[in-house]
C-alpha cells in the first residue's frame, strides 16, 4: 500500500518534469520572443536587441531551461521578464485568490451535486430527477461566458446585489469578499455541478442493482437510508475521480470566468505572460497547473484504493 | 421662466439631474440644444471643480505584464498611471496648443536648432526631492540613449546635444526642428528624480498622486500628492485604474456604478449604452487611423498603378458606416485630417469607384492571381469584418483580393512590418512633421509602407525648418498629395475615441490626441 502510493509519487514527479520541458518547448516554437512583445509596434532594432542582451535571451535554449530548472528546484521562480516583479510573490497572491475562489466554488457544488445525485436516484426517473438533470444538463450545456454574462445583468445591473467585478484584495473582510466573489462562484458550481451529480446518479445507480442493496431493502431500511449507508460506499471510487477531475478544473481552467469576472487568479496573470513570451513566468504557473493536476488525481486513486478492499490488499 | 432655466442648470451641474432631462426640459421652455448647452457650460465652470472622494477608471488595455516605467509604457492602462503620478515639461492641448508643465516657458534661438526650457521652481518629487534641469536632463538623456528601449527613442533622435545653465534645460539639434516642442510633449516624457536611472520603475515622479498599490493586469491605486504644485489637476482625493479588458465587463462595471468611466467603448454598443439615464457617450474624432498597408518595394504593389486601383477599390464611406458605425469619418490615403495643425482641406476626396479601379488594375499588367491580404483583429477592431468589406468591393472593379486571417498573438511581430500587404492602426502624432518622420521618411524605423522617396525626404527636411507657416503648410500639402497618390498606405477611415462617462463625473473634455482625455481623464476630471 505504502510502496504503491510511493510509486505513484514519484511517477508524479517525473511527469511534472516532462510536464516542464513541454512548456518550455512550446514557449519556443510560439513565434517572437518576450524582448518583441515588450516593445510590442514601438520596437526598433536597436532596442530589441539591448533588451534581449539585457534579459539574457541570447543564451541557448537548453542553458536557459537548466538554468531555469535549477533555480526552480532551489525555490527560486526568479523574477518576471516583462515587469521585473518577483515571480514567486506575484504567483502566491493569484494562487491564493485561485484556491480561495475554487474553495468557495467547491465547497458549494461538491455537496450539493452529490445531494443533488442521491436525491435523483431516490426518486429514479420521477419529476425531481428529471428536474434535477434537465437543470444542470441546461447549466452545462449553456458556455460560462454566457452564464456570466446572464448573471451579471440581472444580478449585478438590475438588481445590484452583487459586484459585476471581482476584483478581490487581502484588505477587505471575509464577508466582503465573500461578496466580491458571489457571481462567479455561482457560474462555476454551474458549470461543474452536472458532471458530478450525474456521475454520483450513475455510480449509485449500478450499485442499486446488487443483490446485497435488495437484502437491505428486505430488512426494511428507508430507501434513503439504503443509498446513504449501503449504495454510497460502495459507489464511491468513480465519485471522487469525477470531484476530483472537477477540481482540477476549477483551479486550472477557469480562465473565462476570470476574464469575465475581471478575478485576479492564476489563469490570466498565465495568458498575459503567454502572450508576452515571458518564460520564466509560463514555466512556473504551467507547473504550478500541472502539479495541481497531477496531485489530485493522485489523491483520487489513492483514495479509490482504500475505499476498495480489493486493491488495498492485493493478492 | 428664466428662475426654472437657472434652477435646471443649477441642479444639471450638481448632477442632480441628467443631461438628457436637463435638454428636454429646457427645449419645451423654448430653448435651442445650443444655447441649453453653453449655459450648462458656463454654469458648470462656474462652480468649479469640486475636491475630494474617489474617482475610479475602468480600462482596456492592461496586462499583469506591465511595468510602472514610463520608457516602456505602451497601451491605455500604463498611460493612466503616468499621467497620474507624472508630469511632463510641456502638453497639448485639445486645441492643439503648446501648455507649459514643468517647462515655465519654452523659447528657440539659431532658426528653431537650440531650444530652452526654464524649469519651474518649487516642485516637488513624491519622495521629497526637489525638481531641477538635471533630473530633466537626465530623464531626456534615458530617453535618448542609443540602447534606450524607451518608446520615445524615435522623437529623441534628431537631438544632437543637451545641457543645462542655472534653470534652463537646453536642445540643441542636428538640424533645425520648428515643432521640437511638440516632440517634448510626449506622452513617454515623464520627469523621474534623477532620471530614474536607478529605478525606472518606481513609479515616484512628481505628478499629483502618490503611488499606493501597483498590482498589474488588475488595479492600480494612487492617492492625492499633498505637496503638488498645480492646483488645477487632482481634484479627487484617490484615484485608481481597474483593468477591465472584457467589453462586456467594463460596460457592466460602468451601468453597475463600480467605475466613473471606461475606455474603448465597441461602436456597436456605444449608442445602446448611451441609453441609460446615468451615463454619456463622449467620443471624439482624433488623429488615429484604420489602414491597409503595400510594400511599395515589393510585387505586386511596387506598381502604382496597382495600389492606385486598390485604393479606389474601397469603400470608405460603407467602413465608416459598418465598421465603425458612424463614429469616425472617411480617410484620404494620407495619414493627416482635420486634427492636425496645418491641415489643407483642399485636398478633394477619393471615393470608392470601381471603374477607376478596373482601369489602373488592368494598366497594371497583373497577372490576375489574388491578391493576399493579411489580417487579424489585433489589427483594429473590425479589421477582418473591414477586409472582408474590402474583398467585396475589389470583386465588383473585377480584383481579386484574397484575405488571410492570422492570429492576434504574434501579429506584430510576425505579420506586421513583414507581409507586403496587411492590416493596421496608427495613433496619430501631436503635429504632421511627427507623423511623416514616424513612418513615411525613408530611414523611419517604423517606415511600415516602405515608402523610399528621396523628394518626400526632402519636403519634410524643408518644412521642418520652415517657420513661415503658410509656407509649411503648403509643403505639408504636397507630401499629402504625395502619399496619396503615389504611397503604399490605404487609409479608409478615421477612428473616434469612445468613451462612456458616468453623469457623476464633471470636467470631461474630449482630447483628440487619444480616448479618455488622451488618458489623462483621472486627473482633470472631478465628482459632482
Amino acid at each position: 500500500m505504502i510502496r504503491m502510493a510511493a510509486q505513484r509519487i514519484a511517477l508524479g514527479c517525473m511527469l511534472l518534469v516532462a510536464a516542464s520541458v513541454l512548456i518550455f518547448a512550446g514557449t519556443q516554437i510560439l513565434p517572437g520572443d518576450v524582448a518583441q512583445s515588450i516593445l510590442g509596434r514601438s520596437a526598433t532594432p536597436e532596442s530589441l536587441a539591448s533588451l534581449r542582451e539585457e534579459l539574457g535571451l541570447n543564451k541557448p535554449a537548453v542553458q536557459r531551461y537548466l538554468d531555469w530548472l535549477l533555480a526552480f528546484l532551489s525555490g527560486d521562480l526568479g523574477t518576471a521578464l516583462s515587469n521585473g516583479k518577483d515571480i514567486g510573490e506575484s504567483v502566491a497572491g493569484r494562487l491564493g485568490n485561485t484556491l480561495f475562489l475554487a474553495g468557495w466554488a467547491a465547497a458549494f457544488s461538491v455537496p450539493l451535486a452529490i445531494f443533488l445525485g442521491l436525491l435523483s436516484v431516490r426518486y429514479q426517473d420521477r419529476t425531481p430527477d428529471r428536474m434535477i438533470s434537465g437543470l444542470s444538463l441546461a447549466s452545462i450545456s449553456l458556455p460560462e461566458f454566457f452564464i456570466g454574462y446572464l448573471l451579471i445583468y440581472f444580478l449585478a445591473v438590475k438588481l445590484q446585489w452583487f459586484p459585476s467585478v471581482a476584483t478581490l484584495n487581502a484588505d477587505m473582510p471575509l464577508g466582503e469578499k465573500l461578496r466580491t466573489i458571489a457571481l462567479p462562484v455561482m457560474v462555476l458550481t454551474m458549470v461543474v455541478l452536472a458532471h458530478m451529480m450525474r456521475m454520483t446518479r450513475a455510480a449509485i445507480l449500478n450499485v442499486m442493482q446488487s443483490a446485497y442493496i435488495e437484502t437491505a431493502e428486505l430488512k426494511g431500511l428507508t430507501p434513503f437510508n439504503v443509498i446513504r449507508k449501503h449504495a454510497f460506499p460502495n459507489a464511491i471510487a468513480p465519485i471522487v475521480n469525477v470531484v476530483m477531475i472537477n477540481l482540477a478544473y476549477l483551479v486550472v481552467g477557469v480562465v473565462v470566468v476570470e476574464v469575465i469576472f475581471v478575478y485576479p487568479g492564476m489563469g490570466q496573470y498565465m495568458v498575459d505572460h503567454v502572450s508576452k513570451r515571458d518564460v520564466p513566468v509560463v514555466q512556473a504557473c504551467g507547473t504550478i497547473f500541472a502539479a495541481v493536476y497531477i496531485g489530485l488525481n493522485l489523491v483520487a486513486d489513492l483514495v479509490s484504493i482504500i475505499s476498495n478492499p480489493r486493491l488495498r490488499h492485493p493478492k | 421662466m428664466s428662475r426654472k432655466i437657472d434652477d435646471y442648470v443649477r441642479r444639471t451641474a450638481a448632477g442632480l439631474m441628467s443631461r438628457r432631462e436637463f435638454f428636454g426640459r429646457t427645449s419645451a421652455l423654448g430653448l435651442s440644444t445650443a444655447m441649453a448647452g453653453s449655459l450648462l457650460a458656463t454654469s458648470v465652470k462656474a462652480m468649479g471643480p469640486n475636491k475630494g472622494g474617489v474617482i475610479k477608471a475602468g480600462i482596456q488595455g492592461g496586462e499583469s505584464t506591465n511595468s510602472l516605467d514610463p520608457a516602456l509604457s505602451a497601451s491605455s492602462v500604463p498611460s493612466h498611471n503616468l499621467t497620474a503620478f507624472g508630469d511632463l515639461l510641456v502638453e497639448v492641448s485639445p486645441e492643439g496648443e503648446i501648455v507649459n508643465r514643468l517647462a515655465e516657458s519654452v523659447e528657440s534661438s539659431a532658426g528653431a536648432r537650440t531650444w530652452h526650457f526654464r524649469i519651474r521652481k518649487g516642485v516637488e518629487f513624491h519622495n521629497g526631492k526637489t525638481l531641477t534641469p538635471d533630473d530633466v536632463l537626465k530623464t531626456m538623456e534615458r530617453h535618448s540613449a542609443d540602447d534606450s528601449q524607451s518608446g520615445a527613442l524615435g522623437v529623441m533622435r534628431g537631438i544632437e546635444s543637451m545641457k543645462t545653465d542655472g534653470d534652463i534645460f537646453s536642445v540643441t539639434l542636428s538640424t533645425p526642428n520648428a515643432d521640437l516642442v511638440y516632440l517634448m510633449a510626449d506622452y513617454h516624457l515623464v520627469i523621474q528624480p534623477g532620471g530614474g536611472f536607478d529605478d525606472p520603475a518606481s513609479g515616484i515622479g512628481c505628478g499629483p498622486y502618490v503611488l499606493e498599490f501597483n498590482e498589474p493586469g488588475v488595479r492600480h491605486g494612487f492617492t492625492k500628492f499633498a505637496n503638488y504644485w498645480d492646483d488645477g489637476r487632482g481634484h479627487a482625493d484617490q484615484v485608481e485604474v481597474v483593468v477591465l479588458n472584457d467589453n462586456t465587463a467594463r460596460a457592466a462595471a460602468l451601468q453597475s456604478g463600480q467605475v466613473h468611466y471606461i475606455n474603448r467603448v465597441d461602436p456597436k454598443v456605444a449608442e445602446l449604452l448611451g441609453r441609460a439615464p446615468n451615463i454619456n457617450i463622449e467620443s471624439i474624432s482624433g488623429r488615429g487611423h484604420y489602414v491597409f498597408i503595400m510594400h511599395n518595394d515589393t510585387a505586386p504593389f511596387d506598381n502604382n498603378d496597382l495600389r492606385l486601383a486598390l485604393k479606389y477599390a474601397i469603400d470608405r464611406e460603407e467602413m465608416v458606416d459598418k465598421i465603425l458605425r458612424g463614429y469616425g469619418s472617411v480617410g484620404n490615403d494620407t495619414p493627416i485630417n482635420a486634427a492636425y495643425p496645418l491641415y489643407s482641406d483642399d485636398l478633394g476626396q477619393r471615393a470608392y469607384d470601381p471603374e477607376k479601379a478596373r482601369f489602373h488594375y488592368e494598366k497594371s499588367g497583373h497577372d490576375g492571381s489574388p491578391i493576399v491580404l493579411k489580417v487579424s483583429e489585433a489589427a483594429f477592431p473590425g479589421a477582418v469584418d473591414a477586409s472582408q468589406l474590402f474583398q467585396q468591393s475589389a470583386k465588383r472593379a473585377g480584383i481579386p483580393l484574397q484575405v488571410e486571417r492570422v492570429p492576434n498573438d504574434g501579429y506584430w511581430s510576425e505579420v506586421w512590418n513583414k507581409e507586403p500587404f496587411c492590416a493596421s492602426y496608427w495613433s496619430g502624432r501631436p503635429v504632421q512633421d511627427q507623423m511623416f518622420s514616424t513612418a513615411y521618411k525613408s530611414d523611419a524605423d517604423w517606415n511600415d509602407t516602405r515608402f523610399f522617396r528621396d523628394d518626400f525626404d526632402a519636403l519634410l527636411a524643408q518644412a521642418k525648418a520652415e517657420l513661415d507657416l503658410v509656407k509649411r503648410k503648403e509643403l505639408y500639402r504636397q507630401m499629402s498629395v504625395m502619399l496619396r497618390d503615389e504611397g503604399g498606405v490605404i487609409v479608409p477611415m478615421f477612428n473616434d475615441f469612445i468613451d462612456a462617462v458616468s453623469t457623476s463625473l464633471g470636467g470631461w473634455v474630449g482630447d483628440p490626441g487619444g480616448g479618455s482625455m488622451f488618458d489623462g481623464a483621472l486627473v482633470k476630471t472631478w465628482l459632482l
